[in-house]
Formats: C-alpha cells, structure tokens, sequence
C-alpha cells in the first residue's frame, strides 16, 4: 500500500475509532455538561475521519469509499493506535485516554497545517480549532479531576499509570511515518515527543498527579495492524449493520 | 416585495437559457440589457435566493449571513457551482445545508446545480453578518465574539515562539484564562454571565447562564 494512503488511513482510524468509543458515553456521562461534550468531540472526529478517509480513498484509486473504509474493513486492517481502542473504564480512563491523545494530536494537526501536501494541510487547518478546543477541555479537567477530590484523585492517577505504556505509539515512527517526513507531509517524531512530553508534564503538575518515566517501556503494534481484542468487540459493534445488511443505506 | 418580484420573474431567463444551451447546444450567453453577462447577473440572483435559505438548526439566520456560501459561479449553460465551507469537520447540518442549496435552486429554475467542498480558508465566524449576529441575538443566542478574543489560544503568539516552552506554557495558562470570553446576556444585555458548559446542543454552541436576569442562554462560539 501506498505510503501516503497508509498515513492517511492511520489518521483516520485513530479519529474513528476514539469517536466510536465517546458514542458510547452518550446518554450515559456522568452530567449533562460532560455527555455533550464527548459526543460533541466524538462528532468532531467523525469529520474529520471523513476528511481523511475522502483523501485516501481518492489516492488508492481502487474504488472504495469512506465507507467502505469504515464498514469493510476487518481488525488487522485498522491502523489505529492501540491507546484509542483502550476501554471507556471509569471516566479518568476514558478523560486521560483523551487528554493523552488530544495532546498529540494538537501538535500534529498544528504541525500537518505546514505540510508540504496542500490537501493535508486544509483539512489540517479546518481541524485545528476543534483539536485545540478538545485539548483545552480534557487538560482543564485533568486538573479538576486529579486536584478534585481524594477519590478522583487516585482515579485519575490510577488511569495515568495504567495508559502510560500506550502513549509513546504515536512517537514510534515506521517506514511509512519517515517517508511521510522525508517528503516534507508529516513533523518528525523528536520534536513533536518533546512538545508533548512538556505540555503533559505541566498538566500532570498543575493537577498534583505524578508523571510516569518518559523512558518507560511502551506497546505499540497498533499501527501495523496488530491490535489488541478490544478492537474486535468496537468494530463488531460499529460494522454491524453493513456486515448483516451489506449496502444498506440510511 | 420589489426583490421578491424581481427575482421571480428572472426564473424562467434562467431556465430557458439552460433550456437554449440543451436544445441548440450554444454555448454563448444571452447579454443581459446593461451589458454585463447574464452570468454575472443569475450570480446575483442566486446570491439572493441563497440568502433565504435558512440554517437547519438556527432558522433565523440565512446560510449566507452564516458566511457558510463561499462563491457562485454561472456557466455559459446556466448550470451554477456553488462552492460551501463546513462549519465544524463533524457538523450533521452541512448534509441538510446541501440539499436546501439544491432544493432551493431547483425551485427558482436552475436545473443543474453542483456543490463544492472548500475546506481552506477554514471557516470562522469572523465571516458572520451583522444581520445574521443581530438575528441571533433577537432569537436569544449571544453572538460570536470576534476574533480579538483568540479562541485558539495561538494566534497572539509571535510564530517563532510556537515550538518553544514559552509557547507551550501558555498552552495551558491561555486555556483557561480565555476560554471564558465576555459574554452580553442575549435576554437582558448584561455582561455578568458566566460559561455553564464548553459545549452545548450544537458543535457551534457553548452554554451560559446571566448572573444578572439568572436566563440560562446558547453562546454561539468564536471559532
């Protein structure tokens, strides 16, 4: 596969598969303020899928479409990482999950306005704000939450500790990432880590939770198509209708 | 009513300059009596009957004043390009904004219509009309503000300090500084409000309450 449509496909699963993940949230969020939210951001991501899915399918050329993306395709096929098919949990699970990923992805789609291919760049700059909106919000409340109360204190920690090792994968660049950097499309790894590193340091401080090892082991394997069994059960679920009733359309 | 009459009487110029172009297979245009080509002029009008097509989930104000319609191209044949901008990536409104384009075209004659995608320059509600904030504000949403308040929380920056750890502080100490802008209460106009939630019924919305008459109220965000 193309190396472009390979990076194109990993931004766009990422997206999809966090946003399938916050559906779940909806009617269930702890309160009115906070259901909104997630399923506001969920519908954010689900454009910006779209966005991306449009571009690869038009670069691949091989007749299929964004759905046919979504909907078709079977678990080794996804390219997400594997932090975002990480269970919903309790909602420090689900809030520092997205406060780890709203991090990167802010840097990224900053960084992706300035690549040198003018459709990434576009739909980069119509993103920019939501991403820069979402990262505002869960590093707000990583500070209520981990300086809120005994309880979500030790939550929010809890869920730090334990999602720590999935979020070095965005950093581990492949063949595919570094073709994307030597033809000026995507940041290099180094100095996007770096902004992260700093930006979640300063959170995790203002919010009195203690910052896991930067050096620390991390998963990965995501990106490559090797998930872990969360994928299945969130793809069995999102692929139902258009694998039990094939073309059906709304 | 002068508009309104003067529009629906271009109508059938407008098909049966399409018809023309079918039927003969001319690609010429018929001028228009001041001269200017009849494009120039159905552009106009399709400007104006966009102008009452209005926003699904806002219905008091118009997709133009919305500043969602980017531009209107008429052929030679009649057919017209109508280039349109997302508001926000995920927005379940630009579907329904695409068909009422189509729908509203059709009616007023214009038989083939394609729509554009233009996603850069992003779209901002800086590209707001003042009819279109002053009719918000009449159906109780508190306008955007303008971008003097940087909702991005970057733009204020000088560029070379993007990537530097002066930057990345004020990531954060922006974040929660201005995510609250002031904010005129659309009920009774005090600036005593406060933001109840980032988010409200619509990707577009925030939720306030007034301190001051205590209405709860929609803030359309500065984006």
């Amino acid at each position: 596969m193309d190396h472009k449509v390979n990076y194109l496909l990993r931004l766009g699963d990422n997206a999809l598969i966090l946003s399938q993940q916050l559906s779940q949230w909806c009617g269930k969020g702890p309160a009115l303020e906070e259901d909104m939210a997630l399923t506001n951001v969920a519908l954010d991501l689900l454009g910006q899928t779209r966005m991306w899915y449009e571009y690869a399918a038009e670069l691949e050329g091989a007749g299929r479409d964004e759905d046919a993306l979504a909907y078709l395709r079977d678990a080794h096929e996804f390219k997400n990482c594997l932090l975002l098919e990480q269970p919903n949990g309790n909602y420090a699970d689900t809030l520092v999950r997205q406060f780890f990923f709203d991090a990167w992805h802010y840097f990224l789609i900053e960084a992706l306005t300035r690549s040198s291919d003018a459709r990434i760049a576009a739909i980069a700059e119509k993103s920019l704000k939501e991403v820069t909106y979402h990262l505002r919000r869960s590093g707000d409340l990583m500070v209520r939450l981990g300086d809120g109360t005994e309880v979500s204190h030790a939550r929010t920690q809890a869920a730090v500790n334990e999602l720590w090792m999935y979020s070095g994968e965005v950093f581990a660049y492949d063949a595919v990432d570094e073709a994307m950097v030597a033809a000026g499309v995507a940041p290099v790894a180094d100095e996007l880590r770096a902004q992260w590193l700093a930006h979640v340091g300063e959170i995790l401080a203002e919010a009195t939770l203690t910052m896991p090892p930067a050096d620390a082991w991390m998963q990965s394997g995501g990106k490559q198509g090797r998930h872990s069994e969360h994928l299945g059960y969130i793809l069995a679920e999102m692929q139902f209708l258009q694998r039990a009733y094939p073309g059906a359309q709304w | 009513m002068k508009a309104a009459t003067a529009i629906a009487a271009a109508a059938p110029a407008v098909r049966s300059a399409a018809d023309a172009a079918r039927t003969s297979g001319a690609t010429s245009v018929t001028p228009a009596k001041d001269g200017r080509s009849a494009a120039a002029g159905h552009a106009e009008q399709i400007w104006a009957w966009l102008g009452a097509v209005p926003d699904p989930e806002i219905p008091v104000i118009s997709i133009v004043d919305l500043g969602i319609v980017r531009d209107v191209r008429v052929a030679d044949d009649g057919a017209c390009d109508v280039t349109i901008t997302p508001t926000y990536s995920g927005c379940p409104a630009m579907q329904v904004i695409a068909d009422a384009i189509t729908e509203a075209l059709h009616a007023h004659g214009v038989t083939t219509v394609r729509l554009h995608n233009q996603l850069s320059p992003a779209w901002t509600t800086d590209w707001m009309s003042d009819a279109g904030k002053a009719a918000l504000r009449g159906y109780g949403i508190a306008p955007p503000a303008q971008q003097v308040i940087d909702i991005s929380g970057l733009s204020a920056w000088p560029a070379g300090a993007r990537s530097g750890s002066a930057a990345l502080a004020a990531v954060s100490r922006r974040a929660r500084s201005a995510s609250a802008p002031t904010v005129a209460c659309p009920h009774c106009g005090s600036t005593d409000t406060e933001i109840t939630s980032q988010f409200g019924s619509t990707p577009c919305k925030a939720l306030y309450k007034c301190l001051a008459c205590r209405e709860p109220f929609d803030y359309f965000k500065c984006h």
